[in-house]
């Protein structure tokens, strides 16, 4: 993928929106008011990464995508169809389409990693084959394709808390694949993993991404990490964007204008409690770097 | 002691607050003892002659009588086959008592009618609920088969729903995220994490039903207990001896057995 640029490149003309979210608000039984107006748009495949302080809104932005957090206002139209007003029907169908990869993995540990994988075409199989573990033997083919993809070929019998952290997350990441997903939301996918395999796992992402030609949303904690790997950067301040452009529009005043403001003079309470917030100074070193 | 400079002095919180509170507390309990014992009447006389009865009826238990093994190994079967039942029945029936009693999973009034189920359920002793289904269904094993499945059903429900609320809550999102069903959630997500332990608790509950089935068939529940009280009233003391010792060796088997497969489970 070429040097990475969101907003309609020139000569393109009318590209297809893939993702549009309109006006997106999310306050929380708290009167945390966690999104305020967010718009945003995808219209090409490719890396987005969301970047914002601890508390930004991150989080429940992507988890507002699929439904996983239920929005307060707004709309979210996945090629077209607002994800909003779906009944429950409907919100499984569209979540089918969208692949989820978690900073915590979330893999079911009893499980093996084929199974572990196969869990991301629940959505195609029936009650009964699901309690028998029966899955179609195209999904099981693809299924050792991605191990193989993502470097765990002859894993499959392997039972996913027998495995390292970089090596669930590829797991997590096979499962989201094999969705075959239009749209690919992730959430810190490296917080939990050593620099190195961050790197491996984002790059993962990023080739898998744009292989398949999948528009991907990845919030990250590591300003460093966005530069290289994200073709287009989102900054969240206070449940607002505040920035949205190429990587390489990333300065010292806009990283200001990102993490700065806010979050140096919020009171400590506005910070969730069980979060990576440790790693805020770094990042702001990296990215000076 | 005194602020010292160097060493500042830190104790453990108790549970029973400072030690003022501990000392009002034990002599509480003193003064209780003392005053229970007195209350309670003692009559001394005949707490001596029933320990004459006792040495008499041990006298005419020996040597136990095994001469009506037939009737007594009916029995024994009898309260094997309650419990089993009874178990598997209890399992069955526990799987969407348990769905609903987690809060996790179930919608709150749902679940507030699950755990009233339990609630109840769990207020009555096996005996009691044996005396009811007896009165409702007549004597023998199908009263005392009932019994042991509904109480079965209920505690295996309420650990199970306990085991459900401790899942890890990521992999089940992850499950919803991929557009699977409620039922594939559960299968996927849920009963990988909860069914080692809920194997054990089912074990754990076959044992516990032996040991239960003995017992209510002296409310007319069928099973050995019947045998057993109707040894008694008519004073065959020694077949009551031999029917003690037969049950003394299934409840042992049926420990040795729910520990051997509990351990080997992990
Ligand atoms: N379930 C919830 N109930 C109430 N408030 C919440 C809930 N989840 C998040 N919040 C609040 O909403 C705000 C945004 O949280 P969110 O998790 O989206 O931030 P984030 O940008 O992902 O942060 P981090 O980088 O630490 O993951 C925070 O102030 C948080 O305390
Ligand atoms: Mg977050």
């Amino acid at each position: 993928m070429e040097g990475g640029e969101a907003p309609l490149p020139g000569g393109a003309g009318e590209k297809r929106e893939r993702l549009r979210v309109e006006s997106l608000t999310k306050v929380y039984p708290t009167g945390k008011r966690a999104l305020d107006g967010v718009d945003f748009t995808i219209r090409e495949p490719g890396v987005v990464a969301v970047i914002g302080s601890s508390g930004a809104g991150k989080s429940t932005f992507i988890r507002c995508v699929n439904r996983l957090v239920e929005p307060t206002a707004g709309r979210i139209l996945l090629d077209g169809v607002d994800l909003v007003g779906l009944d429950r029907a409907g919100l499984r169908a569209a979540r089918r389409r969208i692949g989820m990869i978690f900073q915590e993995f979330n893999l079911v540990e009893r499980l093996t990693v084929m199974e572990n994988v196969l869990a991301g075409r629940l959505g195609h199989v029936g009650l009964v084959d699901t309690l028998r573990r029966r899955f179609a033997p195209a999904d099981v083919d693809a299924a050792f394709d991605l191990l193989e993809r993502v470097g765990l070929e002859g894993f499959h019998d392997r039972r996913a808390d027998a495995l390292s952290g970089g090596q669930r997350q590829r797991v997590g990441i096979a499962r989201a694949l094999i969705q075959r997903p239009d749209l690919l939301l992730v959430d810190e996918p490296t917080a939990s993993l050593d620099p190195r395999t961050a790197r491996q796992i984002m790059r993962l992402v990023r080739e898998l991404a744009v292989e398949r030609a999948t528009p991907a949303i990845v919030n990250l904690h590591d300003v460093a990490l966005a530069r290289e790997f994200a073709d287009r950067v989102v900054g969240f301040s206070a449940g607002r964007i505040v920035f949205d452009d190429a990587p390489v529009a990333l300065d010292d005043s806009t990283l200001d204008r990102i993490y700065g403001g806010e979050n140096w003079h919020a009171p400590p309470e506005d910070d969730p409690p069980s979060t990576s917030s440790g790693a805020r100074p770094t990042t702001l070193d990296d990215a000076g770097a | 002691m005194s602020a010292s400079l160097a060493a500042r002095s830190w104790q453990p919180s108790s549970m029973f607050g400072g030690r003022w509170q501990r000392r009002t507390l034990l002599f509480a309990f003193a003064a209780y003892c003392v005053w229970s014992i007195g209350d309670l009447a003692i009559d001394h006389a005949r707490v001596m002659r029933g320990f004459g009865r006792a040495a008499d009826m041990l006298a005419r238990m020996w040597p136990p009588d095994f001469s009506r093994w037939e009737l007594l190994g009916r029995g024994m079967l009898e309260s094997v086959q309650m419990a089993i039942a009874s178990s598997v029945i209890g399992a069955v029936f526990c799987v969407p008592i348990a769905l609903c009693a987690a809060r996790n999973l179930a919608p709150a009034p749902v679940y507030v009618a699950a755990r009233a189920l339990i609630v109840v359920g769990r207020t009555f002793h096996e005996v009691i609920v044996a005396i009811l289904f007896v009165k409702l269904f007549g004597f023998g094993a199908v009263a005392g088969m009932l019994t042991l499945a509904f109480s079965s059903a209920v505690f295996l429900a309420k650990m199970i729903a306990e085991d459900i609320e401790n899942v890890r809550p990521g992999p089940v999102e992850a499950m919803r995220a991929t557009g699977a069903r409620f039922g594939q959630v559960v299968v996927f997500g849920i009963v990988p994490q909860v069914v080692v332990r809920a194997l054990g608790v089912f074990i754990y509950r076959i044992d516990a039903n032996l040991r239960h089935s003995t017992v209510i068939g002296i409310v007319g529940a069928g099973g050995i207990g019947q045998t057993l009280a109707a040894s008694f009233t008519r004073y065959d003391y020694d077949f009551s001896a031999a029917i003690l010792l037969c049950i003394a060796a299934l409840v042992a088997l049926g420990e040795w057995f729910s520990d051997h497969v509990r351990r080997r489970l992990r």
